[in-house]
């Protein structure tokens, strides 16, 4: 079992990894690479059946058990069910013009029952649900926000560099400054520019640099197999 | 956000009872306002085809293929007249068009019935209210409405909305996956005979078999794709390790490069600049040095930036002395840079709150008209009349 | 008074939200008045770099259009999406158009009804554009791409096999592309595309996307990412640079039409752009003496037509975001007196 669960799992990690990193070097390995990402897209695929498989089965179970709350779970069942039947039959879906015969050769998502999920349900869900982050950050600037030091200050006095630099408020505030004397980077729409393209730009530079040695060293991790949590705990 | 969890008391049923029909009598009253509000109108296109039999042509000796073509082509037209029994297969078409387009139909016709001439709608088909999407409309307002409810307090209306998100996002993903990427790259491959008859009647065969071998490699995604699946049967859950070992390699060995070069080398590449830079502005002499200045003095912000930050990332080392007081600049700079993602955060948080208002004012209530779908440009109508 | 801001339900704070961003709404949507726009230098290179797309090479640009976003990023992106087909349609650039998003093709449909279907429906498909559609794998896609085309994707959404569109004739690799524009919401997105294509193939890129990806894509700008659009603003400003230009292009048009060398309409119709109020008093003097009276009602026609809303969006949509701002700098404000009051009075007691 260690063999089927260990070994050979860390040998294809390895492998897929070195076959990776040699075809972005020799040009004579670049097909592996290839294949090895073409095989990768597909087991992608995959994984949205699996991901649709585990809400199935723990909304099943929810159901079944008359948990707390079953009868969302008995909501979220039947549209998963209704979307996946409308989507893999193409229902009302039209066929491709050149081959009217064939019933599911036409487009997936522009027309039938599963362009009318996504332009009348999806759409309008999670759209919302995103927007709704506006009110949100909207309470947390009212509580969170405190000058209570020098970096705060710092922070804050960014913040409303860039919220009113970025609209038509900057223009109405720093008008006055004239655009071609030499205090013209003063107006809050030229600062909020010189603030993301100098000082935003170091920081988040330093951050990239720390950050692409820290998944350098993991990845390298775990290609030598000395990093094998994603393997889970059965050591 | 869960304080509001606890269950509703009387009074506070009445309030939503109250909101919902506050909102329920507005939109009737908008709905009897004008031109009313929250309806789609589809144009109709008859999509038929006749299938052409095959036929050898004598003059080249070529034989074609059997064939669709619509059936109110040239071709298809004689084609039919010669044939009436000919295979014939079709369906409707439905095309989404403005709602002005039927103002303007109605207008016409309103007009050919008093002036007894008779006017043909413009387009290929008539245009008439969609049902299914005109409902749709409002399924997607009152999700809307129902998501947004939470801003007050947690209620059924939201978890519905909630659980319907999750649902169909779920199977969406699925379906999509199948036929974006399992039909066309694997399916496909595997048994080219069979998709296309199904699925993609546009693919050519494999001339031979011996084009067809290689395709066999197509086994491997195909099982390890099937390994993973078998996470979700207990005590099977190991199979997906060898998939799972696959996916992190492949990912490990794409990322370890990618980041190097691009983030890590390419990045402090981008710092090493001049620290004396020509401005861009050269109109008078006096501009000529000011925006030298700023230029200049924005290239040397940015190295100390960078260097400043690395160093207060710099765990190994005690923060003291120079090295602290360098940190210290390190930590000014994070924290214009957390101040700037902030700003940018909220900016774009307000643009998506936006963009839905305007959905619920033009496509659904109908208030606002910005991208002229329901105005009649005057002239329009005037030409009809 | 402090006390009761204090106290005060965060729900008052969503209505001053809903109120800041649906009152603007409502006054533009019926006004239909937009508030002005100053372009800043990386929308303006944003521009310049598709403008210029194809010309090293001495050929009509090959431009990718990877558009990674879906309906949640949509208010920001689509109005930079929009303008960006705009521009490659009005330009003539062949257009590809992918996505790695799985809602992806629904946002390329968008756009392509929204500005070629309804603006230039003369552009015809598979020689001027093809949507090759969603391919799962996230940067593993780029990877792919980045050596062979045809290996992930197989046919276009249509079904119709890459081999038989006339436009990806000669197309093998990333590297046969001209420029990368990408419309990002997070990952995979900019920073995959910049990783494994820009850095790696050397391919100029722009790329619009979200304010909260924007701050950390900065670096890459100028060397990685030749053009940046950040959040509404950024859409809002190039969306503007484009209809300025398209109705320049449109002058040029009507006077190369009118018999004009192309020269001259193109200096010809830069000026008329710097005041087009002035135009019909233009066709009236003698530099336009050749001109036929066709060419000069075209003329005005051009400089008075409004511009269609879809191309507005995103200049519409500064408005709310204007007073939603001016919103959240008080909220910050009044938070702060709050504060700093009961600190005052902490220490008293």
């Amino acid at each position: 079992m260690q063999v089927l669960t260990r070994s050979i799992p860390l040998l294809i990690t390895g492998l897929a990894g070195l076959v990776m990193i040699l075809s972005a070097f020799f040009p004579y390995t670049s097909d592996w690479g290839k294949i090895a990402g073409n095989f990768f897209n597909i087991i992608a695929a995959f994984a949205f059946v699996l991901g649709g498989g585990n809400l199935l089965k723990i909304h099943l179970k929810k159901v079944s058990d008359q948990s707390e709350g079953w009868g969302y779970s008995g909501v979220i069942l039947v549209c998963f069910i209704t979307t996946l039947v409308v989507g893999l039959g193409k229902l009302g879906a039209y066929p491709n013009p050149d081959f009217p015969n064939v019933r599911l050769s036409g487009e997936t998502q522009s027309s039938g029952g599963f362009w009318w999920a996504y332009e009348y349900v999806f759409k309008p869900l999670t759209a919302t649900m995103f927007s709704m982050l506006a009110f949100y950050v909207a309470s947390a600037a009212f509580r969170a926000f405190r000058a209570k030091n020098f970096e705060a200050i710092l922070l804050l006095g960014t913040a409303f560099i860039i919220l009113l630099g970025r609209t038509f408020a900057g223009v109405l505030v720093t008008g006055f400054i004239s655009p071609d004397g030499p205090l013209g980077g003063l107006r809050l729409e030229e600062l909020s520019v010189y603030v993301m393209q100098v000082f935003n730009t170091a920081g988040n530079r330093a951050i990239m640099i720390g950050i692409s040695l820290g998944i350098a060293s993991t990845s390298l991790k775990i290609l030598l197999g000395i990093d094998r949590s994603f393997l889970g705990s059965g050591d | 956000m869960n304080a509001t969890s606890e269950p509703m008391t009387g009074s506070q049923r009445a309030i939503w009872a109250v909101v919902v029909l506050v909102i329920v009598a507005l939109v009737i009253v908008r709905s009897m306002i004008g031109t009313g509000m929250g309806r789609v109108y589809v144009e109709q296109e008859d999509m038929a085809f006749v299938q052409l039999a095959a036929s050898v042509d004598d003059a080249s000796e070529s034989v074609s293929e059997p064939k669709w073509v619509r059936t109110n082509s040239e071709q298809g037209k004689t084609y039919l007249d010669r044939n009436p029994d000919a295979n014939v297969i079709g369906w409707m078409e439905y095309t989404q068009v403005d709602p002005k387009a039927y103002f303007v139909q109605e207008a016409a016709s309103a007009n050919a019935s008093t002036a007894s001439t008779t006017t043909a709608a413009a387009g290929p088909g008539p245009i008439m209210l969609s049902w299914p999407r005109t409902i749709g409309l409002w399924v997607a307002a009152f999700f809307t409405l129902a998501i947004f409810s939470f801003l007050y307090r947690d209620n059924p209306f939201y978890k519905f909305a909630e659980s319907v998100v999750v649902g169909v996002s779920a199977g969406y993903w699925m379906v999509i996956g199948f036929w974006d990427v399992i039909v066309p790259n694997l399916i496909q491959r595997l048994n080219p005979w069979f998709s296309q008859q199904f699925f993609t009647p546009g693919m050519e065969l494999p001339a031979t078999m011996a084009d067809y071998w290689p395709n066999l490699y197509y086994l491997i995604p195909l099982i390890l794709g099937l390994m993973l699946i078998m996470r979700l049967v207990p005590k099977c859950g190991w199979f997906s390790l060898w998939p799972l070992a696959f996916i992190v390699g492949t990912m490990a060995g794409l990322r370890m490069v990618g980041y190097i070069e691009g983030d890590f080398l390419s990045q402090i590449k981008a710092s090493i600049i001049p620290l004396y830079e020509e401005g861009s502005v050269t109109t008078t002499p006096f501009r000529t040095v000011w925006s030298t200045i700023w230029a200049s003095l924005a290239n040397i912000l940015i190295v100390i930036g960078v260097l400043a930050t690395l160093v207060y990332f710099f765990f190994s080392i005690e923060h003291k002395g120079v090295v602290g007081g360098t940190a210290r600049v390190g930590i000014w700079y994070l924290m214009i840079t957390f101040g700037a993602a902030f700003g940018f955060t909220v900016m774009g948080r307000i643009a998506l709150l936006a963009a839905r208002i305007e959905f619920l004012f033009d496509d659904w209530l109908w208030l606002i008209d910005p991208n002229e779908q329901r105005t009649i440009v005057e002239s329009a109508v005037g030409l009809l009349m | 008074m402090i006390k009761l801001l204090t106290n005060l339900d965060r729900r008052w704070i969503f209505l001053a939200m809903a109120l800041c961003v649906a009152v603007p709404i409502l006054v533009i949507g019926l006004t239909g008045k937009t508030i002005p726009e100053t372009p800043t230098p990386l929308a303006e290179a944003f521009f310049n770099e598709i403008d210029t797309a194809g010309e090293s090479k001495g050929r009509r640009g090959h431009v990718l259009l990877a558009f990674d976003y879906d309906p949640a990023s949509a208010g920001e992106l689509s109005p930079m999406a929009i303008s960006l087909v705009h521009q490659c349609a009005q330009r003539g650039l062949r257009m590809y158009f992918m996505s790695l998003w799985p809602v992806g093709p629904q946002m390329i449909d968008e756009s392509i009804s929204k500005v070629i279907d309804r603006h230039y429906p003369e552009l015809v498909y598979g020689e001027d554009y093809v949507n090759l559609g969603f391919k799962a794998g996230n940067e593993q896609v780029i990877k792919v791409m980045g050596i062979d085309l045809t290996t992930e994707f197989r046919t276009d959404t249509k079904g119709t096999p890459l081999q038989q569109i006339p436009m990806m004739k000669g197309m093998t690799s990333l590297e046969d592309f001209d420029l990368i524009a990408e419309i990002s919401a997070g990952y995979p997105g900019t920073k995959e595309w910049v990783l494994y294509s820009a850095t790696q193939y050397n391919i100029p890129m722009v790329s619009g996307m979200t304010g909260v990806q924007a701050p950390l894509m900065y670096p890459y700008y100028p060397g990685q990412l030749k053009g940046l659009l950040g959040a509404i603003k950024g859409a809002a400003e190039y969306e503007s640079i484009v209809n300025v230009w398209v109705r320049e292009q449109k002058f040029a048009e009507a006077l190369v039409a009118g018999g004009m060398d192309e020269a001259k309409a193109q200096e010809v119709a830069a000026k008329l752009m710097d005041k087009p109020a002035q135009v019909s008093t233009w066709t009236e003097s003698a530099e336009a003496a050749d001109l036929d009276p066709k060419t000069k009602a075209e003329l005005i026609t051009i400089a008075t037509a409004p511009i269609p809303g879809e191309f507005l969006e995103g200049q519409r949509r500064m408005g709310p975001q204007l007073f939603a701002h001016l919103l959240m700098v008080l909220l910050i404000i009044l938070g702060n007196v709050v504060f700093f009051a009961q600190r005052r009075q902490g220490g008293r007691s």
